[in-house]
């Protein structure tokens, strides 16, 4: 007990203050070590297939020889691929989607939680109730389509764009942020005659950058991600995100496996089986080479949500 | 520069006379004190208010107006007049889908769907933070919560290939069924898989993301109640069921009471990439219903009567499952 509270980092772990290790306990130790890492081994096998199949034969592939492991090793599909201006000019439009979506949201998410994070703003409580309503009903699927391609939008980037780009889930992460920041500073900046727009820009983004960057990234992972909106608004090859171009790759896929002819179907089938793990590693590959440095930044985000919560 | 002025003489001014407003001319009419804080805040926040357009009328556009625009579904809708309709035609289109039996098919899918999900999803995570919060190598703990999170970032479709690559015939789980000399099985064209496939692959991408909350929560519970609890005598799962399980309790409902508020929404897209028509039978849920009969045989009406239905629906259940909390545990969203 005297070791358990004189080790302030035993206490975060909620553990047994000083537990003694009884026989039970020990298997127990052991046997949740198995369990997590039999669930991490899950989390991760999808991934391993795909990276293997990616550098597999597509001869391997097709005789069901590929799990963890390239067999038949080989870089043919990345060549191709390499090859494929659609699929390069797919992944250039989900980058420029991406950053002009995300640039759109912070404007728009940052200011509006500004605004509605003065406490004695007059209107304060209609401007919040405008925002969280939406969380609770929309419009759905028919009404933004049509009003999408009643703005003429359809075929544009902006259709992808534009829909996603204030989440009322971060204004209010955000709006709980600013809240919180030490309000001296602000009164002190108004008294040396600063306006809003000054203290905005100038004291309050400054103080953000932690929050600011764990928006970024919550945005830019759900514009990376996202293929429905292009897939509703998008018809021209050219405008396609890469999302977009895969799914156009598995629906392919799967509609040739379902019109079943066995000979046929199964060359077809494991040949895209193949481009459908390069592309799938090329999407991936983004995202999993910025996550462990970011992580944390959507942690703490979705902790900051909680609170407000 | 008289704006800077007047911030100067009015900013402090709602934290002085906040409480008691101390107008020099108070007396002057019971209307105009209103009037004129108006006009003041107008004066004193006008580049607050400027900041606010923008945002405002990005809600309004994008958010209210399909909101009112559904109103199509008592009108009718000529593609290429205006969006609201042409004329009314009361509750034709509410009689359809609920004359309409393929309707009440798809709202029995999304039911079983969203309960099946609800049902293994919820708790799951839970189940993974306690195992986690018994783990004392710290190094350990932080791999395996970054290997649990890293799905949750995969775009569905890549979700959706993934299953498919999986399961198809030449996939990993065939690969095992025939090693075990099994028939290899196209899951994917098999109805009577499609909802264990679907509730395994939200298992997959949500139940590490699911965990962050609880954990946070495990860490705010008393050390000093396990302290008591052990010397009361209660062993280690006694202290997990009598201390552990109420310190997460109001985190637990606030999720719950999430998760039952959006159980009609099952992820349509992630249906939507993996159902095909030998599917239908399980796999169709209300909103892959109305996308098919809205925007590809487009009947817009008809699809927004079905998805006005649909969003009143998750309306209520969100504002009941938070009444009933409020009422029975005494813990609410708002």
């Amino acid at each position: 007990m005297q070791r358990a509270t004189s080790s302030p980092s035993v206490r975060s772990a909620g553990t047994p203050v000083g537990a003694r290790d009884t026989r039970g306990y020990r298997a127990f130790t052991v046997f949740n070590t198995v369990a997590l890492v039999v669930v991490s081994l899950f989390m991760l096998y999808p991934f391993v297939t795909v990276l293997a199949q990616s550098f597999s034969s597509p001869g391997a592939i097709k005789a069901g020889m590929v799990s963890f492991w390239p067999v038949g090793f080989n870089l043919d599909t990345y060549r191709a691929m390499a090859q494929d201006g659609l699929f390069w000019s797919s992944y250039r439009n989900t980058l420029v989607y991406t950053l002009v979506g995300t640039t759109i949201a912070m404007v728009l998410t940052t200011t509006f939680a500004f605004v509605i994070s003065k406490r004695h703003l007059r209107g304060r409580g209609v401007l919040i109730g405008v925002a969280v309503f939406t969380m609770f009903f929309n419009g759905g699927l028919v009404p933004n389509y049509v009003l999408i391609s009643s703005l003429g939008l359809k075929n544009t980037m902006w259709a992808v764009v534009l829909p996603g780009a204030v989440s009322v889930f971060n204004l209010l992460v955000m709006k709980s942020f600013f809240e919180n920041l030490p309000q001296e500073l602000e009164e002190a900046a108004q008294i040396d005659g600063l306006g809003w727009f000054g203290i905005f820009g100038r004291i309050v983004l400054p103080l953000s950058k932690a929050v600011l960057a764990t928006m970024v990234l919550f945005y830019s992972v759900a514009y990376w991600n996202d293929w429905f909106s292009a897939f509703l608004y998008l018809d021209k090859n050219e405008l396609f995100p890469v999302t977009l171009f895969m799914r156009n790759l598995i629906a392919g896929a799967s509609s040739s496996a379902s019109e079943g002819a066995a000979a046929v179907g199964a060359t077809t089938q494991a040949v895209s089986a193949n481009i459908q793990a390069v592309t799938m590693i090329l999407t991936i590959i983004p995202i999993v080479c910025v996550y462990p440095f970011v992580q944390r930044f959507f942690v703490s985000g979705v902790m900051l949500g909680s609170v407000k919560g | 520069m008289s704006t800077t002025s007047d911030r100067q003489l009015s900013a402090p001014a709602p934290v002085l006379d906040g409480p008691t407003p101390r107008p020099p001319r108070a007396d002057v009419g019971r209307s105009r004190p209103a009037r004129r804080s108006w006009r003041l805040s107008l004066r004193r926040d006008w580049q607050l208010y400027a900041l606010a357009v923008l945002p405002v009328a990005f809600l309004l556009v994008f958010r209210y107006v399909p909101m009112l625009g559904n109103v199509i579904a008592f009108r009718q809708f000529r593609p290429g007049g205006s969006i609201f309709g042409e004329r009314w035609v009361g509750l034709r289109y509410v009689e359809m889908f609920i004359h309409d039996p393929t309707f009440w098919k798809v709202f029995s899918n999304t039911v079983i769907l969203g309960g099946l999900t609800l049902l293994v999803c919820f708790p799951l995570p839970i189940v993974l933070a306690l195992l986690l919060n018994e783990v004392r190598k710290k190094a350990f703990k932080r791999t395996i919560q970054s290997i649990s999170y890293l799905p949750h970032f995969l775009s569905l479709v890549i979700v959706a290939g993934m299953v498919m690559q999986l399961l198809s015939l030449q996939g990993t789980v065939n690969q095992i069924i025939e090693g075990l000399g099994g028939e290899a099985v196209p899951f994917l064209q098999r109805a009577e898989w499609f909802r264990t496939i679907y509730v395994g692959s939200e298992v997959w991408q949500t139940v590490g993301w699911g965990t962050i909350l609880y954990l946070a929560a495990l860490t705010t519970v008393d050390a000093s109640l396990y302290e008591a609890a052990r010397i009361d005598g209660a062993n280690r799962w006694q202290q997990t069921w009598h201390v552990t399980i109420p310190g997460i309790r109001p985190t637990m409902i606030t999720l719950l009471i999430l998760n039952i508020g959006t159980f009609l929404n099952v992820g349509f897209e992630k249906v939507l990439l993996l159902y095909n028509p030998l599917t239908y039978s399980t796999a169709d849920v209300i909103s892959t219903y109305l996308y098919r009969v809205g925007l590809v045989s487009n009947n817009l009406s008809y699809a927004a009567a079905i998805g006005l239905f649909q969003a009143c629906i998750g309306l209520v259940m969100v504002l009941s499952a938070n009444f009933i909390s409020r009422r029975v545990v005494g813990a609410s969203l708002w």
